[in-house]
Parts: C-alpha cells; sequence; structure tokens
C-alpha cells in the first residue's frame, strides 16, 4: 500500500519536502539524501520544490518491510519534523529554495523590462477579481544592464505613419501624463519623470516631403497635434538650424518630447510588486509543449503546440525549475527571436505556418553624448535630420544627445555593447554638423551603445498571440519605439489574453500571422 | 501660500533607498515628500490588514477625483453663454479672479456669482488671475478657449505642471503676461515649451522650487525669449565668490589668534 501510494505520487507536481533541485543532466536519484520520505502518506506543507526521481522503483523495496520498532521512530521522526515546520520552530530547511521561481503560475512573463511589466500592470489591473492571476516575470538581468528600456533615449512621439502607432503613442503619453495616478502606491513617493515636452522636429528633403504631408494629415485625424513648417518659418523658430536641403518640416507642438526610462521602469516593477506580481531572476532555457494534430475545416493538417512548462535557469548555477504555467508571453526585447526559437517557433519547412520564424534579432545602436557651447538653447526640441541623424538637448549645460541609423550595410556586430567612436566622427557628425553649424565645434564626453529589438520584417511591433501555439503571446519588436508605445501595448496585450480581443486599440495589423501571409505593416517614420 | 497641497496626501516619508537598481529611486523622488510621524503606524497597519490597504487606497482615489471634479469642462454653460463666459464661471468657481474687456475684476463675492455674468456673452475675457487655484491639465481646456487673453497668473497653482505649460502655445498670439512664481510642479523642462509665446512680454518664474538651477534657467529662458522681461531669480544666485575676492575677504577682516 505504501509502495502504490508512493508511485501514484511520483509523478509531474508532487508537492513533497526534502532535496529536488534540478540538476541538469543528473540521473542521479535523490533518495539516499532525502531523509524525509520514508513515512506513512503524510506531505508537510509545500515547498518551492517538486522532489522528481524518475524510474527509482526497485529502490523503494527494502522501505516496505517496516518493523514495529522501526515504525515508531519513524512516528517520532515525522513529529519532530512536522513541529520544526509549523510557526515558532526552528524551520531549517536541508536545502534553501527562496531563489527558485514558484512551481506554478497562471502566467509566465519572459522579460522585465518596459514591456514585460506593462503586460504584468494591465494583467493584474484588468483582471476580474483581485488576485485572480498568478503573474511570474522571469529577468535574466536585474541589474539591466544591457536592457534596451534604459539605455534608450526616452524619446515619445505622435509622429508616425501608421494610424496604430499613432494611437499607442497617445495613449502611452496619456498614461505617462497622469503617470501617478496609475502607479500611485500607498505610501511611497510620487514620480517624477523628467519630461521634457520639447517636441519633436523632423525634416524632410523635397522627396520626403508629399509622404509627410500624409503622415500629418492621418496624425490629426487621430488627434495629435502637429504643425507643418515651410523653410522660411523653420528659419525663423530656429534660427540655429540650416535649412538648407529643408522643404518641409513638421513639428509635435504637444505631448511630445523625452524622459527618464528608467524612473518608469521603476515606478512599474515598485506598482506591479505592490500588486502581487512574483519576480524572478533567472533565465528561460527550455519550453516542455504538447503538440495536437488537427484537422481544419477545408482538411489541412495542422498542428497546435501547447506550452506546459517554462525551465527557469538560476543564474552561475546549474539549477533550474520548471514552472508549470497556462500562458507564457515573450517580451524579451532584443532577444526575443532566441526565446522563440527555444519554444519551437520556426521549426518546420520554410514558407509554412510552422516554418515562420520570429524576425526580431538585436541590432547595436550608438547613442553619444556632446558639449557644445554656443549650441541651440532651450527651445531645442528633438531634431531628426533627413539623413537619419537626430540630436536632442539634454540637461541645461549645453550637452546634446544623438545618433544615427546605419544603413543594413553598416550594421554593426551586436555581439557586444562597444561603442565605436569613428562611426561618430565620419557617420554622424558631417550630418550634425550640416544641419547645426554650431555643431562644427564639439566635444564628445560620452557614449553607450544599446540594442534595438530589431524587426526585420517591416520594423513594427510584434503583438498577440501566435497562430500555432495556443499560449503564447507576444509583445516585442518594435524597433527602437517600443518604450513609447509600451503602457499601450501592454493594456492591448492584457485584453488579447484576457477578453479574446483587442478592445481599445486595434491592433489586428500587428499579429504574428502577418509574417506568414507577407503582409507588411511598414512604418515609414523610423528615427 | 509656502506649503503646497500636495495631491498625495497618504504620501510616506521620503523614500531613503533600497531598490534593486543601481541608481535607485534617488532621481524619482518628487520634493513635495515630507516626513509625517502619525503615518508610521497608518503604515505598518496598511503592511499587515488588507481592509486598512483598502481604505486607504480609497482615500488616496477620493482625493485625486476631488481634483478631477473641479476640472470638469461646463459644456453646457459653454453651448448656451459662449467659451468666454463658461471660462471665467471656471475661474470664478475655483476662486480665481476674471477680468473682461473693458470691465472691472470679477471676483467670487460669498453669495454666489454676480448676475451679470450671464449677460456678457460676446465680451473677451482680458484677464485671469488664477492664483491658487486648483487647476490642472484638463481644466486648462476651459482657459484655452480664451483666445484674446493677455495676461494669465498661475500662481502658486498645485496642480499646473510642465505638461500644462507644453499647452499654453494655443494663447501665444495674444498672451503679453505670465506669471507662473510659486508653482511647485514646474521645473526648467516646462520652461523650455514657452518658446512658442513670441508675444509675451513679462513673465515672472521666481520662487519656483522644482527647478534646479533657478540662475543658470533664469538666463536660458531670457535668450529664449528675447522681447521678454523674465523676472525671476537673481542670476547670480548660486555663484560663489572667486579665489581673488575670496583672499580679499579674509585679508580686510583680521582673525583674531
Amino acid at each position: 500500500m505504501l509502495r502504490r501510494a508512493l508511485r501514484l505520487g511520483l509523478g509531474p507536481g508532487l508537492l513533497g519536502r526534502g532535496l529536488g533541485t534540478h540538476r541538469e543532466g543528473s540521473t542521479l536519484g535523490k533518495a539516499e539524501g532525502s531523509g524525509g520520505y520514508r513515512g506513512s502518506g503524510v506531505f508537510p506543507v509545500s515547498s518551492h520544490v517538486t522532489f522528481r526521481t524518475r524510474g527509482p522503483g526497485p529502490r523503494w523495496e527494502d522501505s516496505g518491510s517496516l518493523g514495529a520498532g522501526a515504525w515508531d521512530g519513524k512516528v517520532s521522526e515525522i513529529k519532530k519534523k512536522i513541529q520544526s515546520i509549523l510557526p515558532g520552530g526552528a524551520w531549517s530547511p536541508l536545502c534553501d529554495t527562496s531563489h527558485l521561481p514558484p512551481e506554478h503560475s497562471d502566467v509566465v512573463i519572459v522579460g522585465g523590462g518596459v514591456l514585460g511589466l506593462s503586460v504584468a500592470y494591465w494583467l493584474k489591473r484588468l483582471e476580474k477579481q483581485q488576485g485572480a492571476i498568478r503573474v511570474l516575470v522571469v529577468e535574466r538581468d536585474h541589474t539591466y544592464s544591457q536592457a534596451s528600456t534604459v539605455l534608450s533615449v526616452g524619446g515619445i512621439r505622435q509622429q508616425f505613419s501608421l494610424p496604430e502607432n499613432i494611437q499607442l503613442s497617445l495613449f502611452s503619453v496619456e498614461f505617462l501624463r497622469n503617470i501617478n495616478e496609475y502607479l500611485a502606491v500607498v505610501d511611497d513617493p510620487p514620480l517624477d519623470l523628467q519630461f521634457n515636452p520639447s517636441g519633436y522636429l523632423f525634416l524632410a528633403s523635397e522627396e520626403g516631403a508629399t509622404i509627410m504631408e500624409n503622415n500629418v494629415k492621418v496624425q490629426r485625424q487621430e488627434g495629435a497635434k502637429v504643425c507643418l513648417m515651410s523653410p522660411e518659418q523653420l528659419q525663423k523658430k530656429f534660427p540655429w538650424i540650416n535649412t538648407e536641403g529643408v522643404a518641409l518640416a513638421s513639428y509635435g507642438l504637444e505631448n511630445e518630447g523625452w524622459f527618464d526610462p528608467w524612473c518608469l521602469l521603476q515606478g512599474l516593477r515598485r506598482k506591479v510588486q505592490s500588486m502581487g506580481v512574483l519576480f524572478c531572476h533567472g533565465e528561460v532555457t527550455r519550453f516542455v509543449s504538447s503538440s495536437n494534430h488537427m484537422e481544419t475545416t477545408s482538411g489541412e493538417k495542422v498542428t497546435l503546440r501547447r506550452i506546459h512548462e517554462v525551465h527557469v535557469k538560476v543564474d552561475r548555477s546549474q539549477e533550474y525549475q520548471p514552472v508549470e504555467c497556462a500562458i507564457v508571453v515573450i517580451a524579451a526585447g532584443a532577444w526575443s527571436g532566441q526565446i522563440a526559437e527555444l519554444a519551437g517557433i520556426g521549426k518546420g519547412p520554410p514558407g509554412t505556418l510552422q516554418g515562420t520564424r520570429l524576425p526580431v534579432e538585436p541590432r547595436k545602436r550608438y547613442v553619444y553624448l556632446w558639449h557644445c557651447p554656443q549650441g541651440p538653447g532651450l527651445e531645442a526640441p528633438l531634431v531628426a535630420d533627413p539623413s537619419g541623424a537626430y540630436f536632442r538637448r539634454e540637461g541645461l549645460g549645453n550637452n546634446y544627445l544623438g545618433g544615427y541609423s546605419p544603413t543594413e550595410e553598416e550594421e554593426p556586430d551586436p555581439g557586444n555593447l562597444e561603442v565605436d567612436h569613428d562611426f561618430f566622427q565620419e557617420k554622424v557628425w558631417p550630418h550634425l554638423a550640416r544641419r547645426v553649424p554650431a555643431f562644427e565645434t564639439l566635444k564628445v564626453r560620452r557614449a553607450w551603445a544599446g540594442y534595438y529589438d530589431y524587426n526585420t520584417f517591416d520594423q513594427n511591433g510584434v503583438v498577440g498571440p501566435h497562430p500555432l501555439v495556443v499560449n503564447m503571446y507576444f509583445a516585442t519588436g518594435f524597433s527602437g519605439h517600443g518604450l513609447q508605445q509600451a503602457p499601450a501595448v501592454g493594456r492591448a496585450v492584457a485584453e488579447v489574453m484576457l477578453e479574446g480581443r483587442f478592445q481599445t486599440i486595434d491592433l489586428s495589423p500587428f499579429l504574428f500571422s502577418r509574417f506568414y501571409l507577407g503582409e507588411k505593416a511598414q512604418e515609414h517614420c523610423i528615427i | 501660500m509656502a506649503a503646497p497641497r500636495a495631491s498625495l496626501r497618504l504620501v510616506a516619508p521620503v523614500w531613503n533607498g533600497g531598490t534593486s537598481g543601481i541608481r535607485g529611486l534617488s532621481r524619482a523622488v518628487d520634493p513635495e515628500g515630507s516626513p509625517r510621524k502619525g503615518r508610521t503606524l497608518l503604515r505598518f497597519l496598511a503592511d499587515r490588514f488588507y481592509d486598512v490597504e483598502a481604505v486607504r487606497e480609497y482615500l488616496l482615489q477620493k482625493q485625486v477625483l476631488k481634483v478631477l471634479q473641479k476640472n470638469r469642462s461646463f459644456t453646457y454653460i459653454k453651448e448656451r453663454y459662449g467659451p468666454y463666459v463658461a471660462g471665467a464661471y471656471f475661474i470664478l468657481k475655483q476662486g480665481g479672479a476674471v477680468k473682461f474687456q473693458d470691465k472691472e475684476w470679477m471676483r467670487p463675492n460669498g453669495r454666489g456669482l454676480s448676475g451679470e455674468l450671464w449677460k456678457l456673452r460676446e465680451v473677451p475675457v482680458e484677464a485671469v488671475d488664477a492664483s491658487g487655484c486648483a487647476i490642472n491639465y484638463q481644466g486648462l481646456d476651459n482657459l484655452l478657449a480664451l483666445k484674446e487673453l493677455q495676461s494669465l497668473s498661475l500662481q502658486c497653482c498645485p496642480h499646473v505642471d510642465d505638461w500644462c505649460l507644453s499647452r499654453l502655445h494655443q494663447l501665444a498670439n495674444s498672451l503679453r503676461e505670465l506669471s507662473l512664481a510659486g508653482c511647485p510642479r514646474i521645473s526648467e523642462r516646462g520652461l523650455a515649451c514657452l518658446h512658442h509665446l513670441q508675444n509675451l512680454r513679462r513673465l515672472d518664474i521666481s520662487d519656483l522650487p522644482a527647478v534646479s538651477n533657478p540662475g543658470l534657467t533664469q538666463i536660458l529662458v531670457e535668450e529664449m525669449l528675447p522681447n521678454c522681461e523674465v523676472l525671476g531669480a537673481d542670476w547670480a544666485q548660486g555663484l560663489k565668490l572667486g579665489p581673488e575676492e575670496q583672499t580679499r575677504d579674509t585679508a580686510s577682516s583680521p582673525i583674531p589668534a
């Protein structure tokens, strides 16, 4: 009877005490070290750890023959252990598992940047009953040293060409404006985003002028406050600009500017923790899923997959924890492509839906900070040249931040975040100096590099469910404008997860299926 | 009115670090947080009991709603009497003062608004004194409809912040005089978007606690608005004596041995 109970219990999901952290590649049964498993079917209070052995059937034979005296000893042992676990006792676990994530979670969000936290926030905010959904955010690096969020320039604009992008940005700016109502935590000081409402100034040459006019029309329709300026008006308003080659300029008057992304991240983290979201410092190494072979109404064979477990590996260790989950959200930024491959997305014959990969890859971008004593004053917006170079004012001391997106051929190697200073000399400075003559004399103070989660298909985000992996959702691939759309995208993904469809902003053009169908949602105003 | 009416009254003592992150929250702390002793008991209870936490959150929400209620837009009055009367009504309701063109200043008297407000449908509003009123971003809608406004005083308004300043460009044609003295939430970032107001002749930016460097900001704002007289911090504020002046000072006053 004992053996039967044990064998029934030895399956996935058993809550038991004892060791049992998982070492990869080790088949060693834990029976010797456990010490607590030879009692009757009394299982103590659940720990974080699943006790799991594979095929130790024969090993339990000896424990079946327990004599009477041995039984008394066992009972007192068990009593002692129960007492130590109960409050007041000295709980000395044989193995501390507090660094591991929980064994079960309803939603696992891979990636703890601004998009992942935004999805977690809206999930907890839109759930029907408080505490209904258990969310776990898995973040590999809790110093965020390589995360795109904190290395970003922090701009927010509504000057896009797609109406969906404009709407996302408008809602996000409203979120940022009322951030202390959305992210208020009782007893914590209000957040100061350090928002500079200075606007974005896009300059267009002759060829781009008609496109810019059309874009501005769409932007105004959606409710953005943008004004078009001729070169003369531009010269009058910003005398430090050289308007040579500029045919038209569009200037955002309200709700555009730049802010501190670190503050937004910390504010979200704080609020999300207060709402009960669990954080885990680890890396996702494996997805365990099951397949379902089905047929569509037209007779085509389709394999639907469902993810059951996410294996989360602890930093600098071989330990991992299988987290059983109902839904997985990929918000891993520049590394979303790798995570999607782990989940088996893209493993199939090319040209089919199964063989369609997530086309998000990391692209390195440089940001330079320079000092120019005669540079533009307090009124300088974020200026984007038609060549692709951009700059903005930083602080009050005549410091400016800027960069330039390289062409496909000049893309730097994204293996590390080392800065190439020659790139500034050869590529960025000439454009800047041509546009703002005062920038001929400048001195670069600092520089850093960050990743764009670049969507090689159409440089717009991937949002929503995957058509074949039924419980996987994406919130990634925004190619440089993820930070400014994060609050709205988080809400959209939470709506899809909870209600089944987009409710406030319709992001159907950003679904994954467009990669298979070939429908590009191309965004023209990319910096 | 030195101490502003903080919108989040249930605010704890100053946040003292302890966040997981390299930079911590030192930059994210708003200058408004002030320590209060009685809060520690409430905080202790709120950490341990869901009901206390719920009550505190509800009280917080109520405060926020109060400000929103004050800043609602009066669409009926706007449709019936026009934008000028609606704007004036909004200001008078908040406790400010309004001056119509060729008329005297109207202030709210204790018994309610004077009857003659309703007759001024076609008369534009020339000057608004909204000192100390709880105007916020939404409430500014009512003011921005006053297209002939020449003088606006937003002194010591606790909810006027950088976002509100970015909306003032709609009054660029007419606004001549603007006063932002004493507003606790305005910083130099909001002042940067005042460059749209090219007709401004008088700007008062004194006593802004959130501005990090008042002297430098004053200089930059003066450069940004060349035709405007900017009243504010003395530009020499924050400057230290140079080494020559320092030695001269010590030489002149003999130090007793």
